[in-house]
């Protein structure tokens, strides 16, 4: 990976102008670098990382695997884009293995899940059947520890 | 009743505390505090390395080695001495297994210096050095590097320095606290002083894999240097592994055979898990290593860029992990500053003072952390400085 996008990767909000200081570019250089990207479709978009738990909200998250007869000429194309066009719907991977579609999705509660699998999901047509994980409890994402501040064993000072 | 006083040998009860201690004492007894003092990578050992480890003891092998170190082992530091230094040690004569770049340095000074003799000491420096020339009775001389010369050392100041008493010369490059680098057109002018007398060199170079820009060059380098220079090296800074407490010297026979009686006597051999680690270290994770030292570089950039903007003015450092800036501009002693700045905003930087007296009006900050660490304290140093304009008013 190039080392702007890894950067941005490790924490999107670093600062045209900072990044520009740790890569040694200049400030405009790398403004475009990132337009560029972006228009590009490199970089689909910046998010935050929130760990639910310490906010007001309730969300519950589930796994979901779907099994999919695939359509002649669109294979598995045209399920994924109406499964990801779902506002639930946070991710949706084709997957190798024992299932096609693997999805998370966040509701407020289990009966928002269920009913969202029971309503939307299963009556697709070519779904096969669904097997709902729900998430009990997240200790890291987007390379992101969130369950605890991580402790740094070096101490404060040293040599 | 023990008359402690009467047990406890003058040299060692004369020996200073090292002023970093005390600062860690302060830090730890406040909640919240975020630091910027550790002497050490941030990152794990390499995986490979780890693995490397267990294999062996897995399968056992947890006796001595051999009291120079595996034979595998100084095979290939023979090696990555050629390929980095592009110098030939003897893995049979003229290389030694440590515990340590530490250890190297105790057992060079004790193997050489003798009561009365003078060592020069560049500062800042690692605090070690004078503490252990003076326990074999030698005499501490300090050449202070200075901030407008980048903190090298020319050849006027080693020359300046040099009596008849004068043994050793120890060349802490690339520098702990400064990140100073010695390139060639610098080595090459000390290795001319030197090259007339009859003093012996001990290059610490443990940070040699972390320079910007350039490779690291050695003093050994340079056209007859070898014969008269101990290279100290480890795997501690540049194969982030501190706790497997490993490291080498090279040097000529005629001295390092010497060293080796102390080594076996004060140390046996160096840890054998570890020394097994380091072969599959140099075999097999270099790239590893450059994969630090880029990480190291956007820190180094993006640190040094922030003490500039912040007012406190910071030469953009060439090796190491740390940057030196100078907080001359606030008035305040290294101590001090650093104190306020521990008990206001909860950060911990290092005195310079603690690295030598010409480290007084710079403290030392390690970029041995991550971005976003090293951005929140950046931030808090930010706003010390704004309650320290506030409170002059």
């Amino acid at each position: 990976m190039n080392a702007l996008l890894k950067l941005l990767k490790s924490n999107a909000r670093l600062t045209t102008s900072e990044l520009a200081v740790m890569l040694d570019r200049d400030e405009k250089t790398v403004a475009e670098q990132i337009r560029e990207l972006e228009t590009k479709g490199v970089i689909k978009g910046y998010t935050a990382v929130i760990n639910n738990e310490l906010t007001e909200d309730e969300v519950v998250t589930a796994f979901i695997e779907l099994k999919v007869t695939p359509q002649a000429q669109s294979g598995f194309d045209n399920i994924a884009k109406t499964v990801s066009s779902y506002e639930e719907v946070e991710a949706c991977w084709l997957m190798s293995g024992s299932y096609d579609l693997g999805i998370t999705i966040s509701g407020t509660n289990l009966r928002d899940i269920s009913q969202f699998v029971a309503q939307r999901l299963a009556p697709i047509d070519g779904v096969l059947s669904t097997a709902t994980h729900f998430v009990l409890k997240r200790y890291k994402d987007n390379s992101i520890i969130i369950t605890e501040e991580e402790i740094d064993e070096r101490g404060f000072v040293s040599p | 009743m023990m008359d402690y006083e009467k047990i406890v040998a003058k040299a060692a009860r004369e020996m200073k505390p090292s002023g970093i201690r005390k600062f860690f004492d302060i830090a730890q007894t406040l909640e919240g505090v975020i630091s910027l003092g550790v002497g050490e990578p941030d990152f794990q050992t390499p995986w490979k390395i780890r693995q490397a480890a267990i294999m062996t003891l897995e399968k056992g092998k947890t006796t001595y080695t051999s009291n120079r170190g595996l034979q595998d082992l100084c095979k290939e530091i023979s090696v990555y001495l050629e390929e980095t230094v592009r110098t030939s040690y003897d893995p049979n004569s003229e290389i030694i297994v440590t515990v340590g770049g530490s250890e190297g340095i105790d057992a060079s000074i004790r193997a050489m210096v003798e009561p009365g003799d003078e060592v020069l000491i560049v500062e800042p420096s690692f605090v070690c050095y004078a503490p252990l020339v003076s326990l074999s009775g030698g005499i501490p001389v300090t050449i202070e590097a200075k901030a407008e010369n980048g903190f090298k050392v020319t050849a006027e100041e080693v020359k300046e320095k040099i009596t008849d008493k004068t043994k050793m010369l120890i060349l802490p490059y690339p520098n702990n606290p400064t990140g100073a680098v010695m390139r060639k057109d610098d080595l090459e002018k000390i290795a001319e002083v030197i090259r007339k007398t009859n003093i012996v060199i001990v290059s610490d170079e443990i940070y040699s894999e972390l320079t910007y820009g350039e490779k690291h060059y050695s003093i050994v380098q340079c056209e007859g240097m070898k014969e008269r220079t101990i290279l100290i090296n480890g795997f501690s800074k540049g194969f982030a592994m501190t706790g497997w407490r490993l490291g080498f010297l090279a040097g000529p026979k005629e001295i390092v055979s010497h060293i080796l009686k102390i080594h076996q006597y004060a140390i046996m051999c160096s840890p054998t898990t570890s020394q097994y680690a380091a072969v599959e270290g140099l075999r097999h994770c270099r790239d590893e290593v450059a994969k630090m030292v880029q990480e190291y570089d956007i820190r180094r950039r993006f640190v040094a860029n922030g003490f500039n903007k912040l007012g406190l003015d910071c030469i953009m450092p060439d090796g190491a992990f740390y940057v030196f800036p100078s907080i001359k501009s606030t008035g305040l002693s290294s101590k001090d500053f650093c104190e306020k700045l521990v008990y206001s905003q909860k950060v911990a930087v290092v005195p310079g003072d603690a690295f030598g007296a010409c480290g007084e009006g710079y403290i030392r900050v390690s970029y041995a952390y991550s971005l976003n660490h090293l951005k929140e304290a950046l931030y808090r140093i930010e706003k010390f400085l704004e309650e320290l304009k506030n409170s002059s008013h």
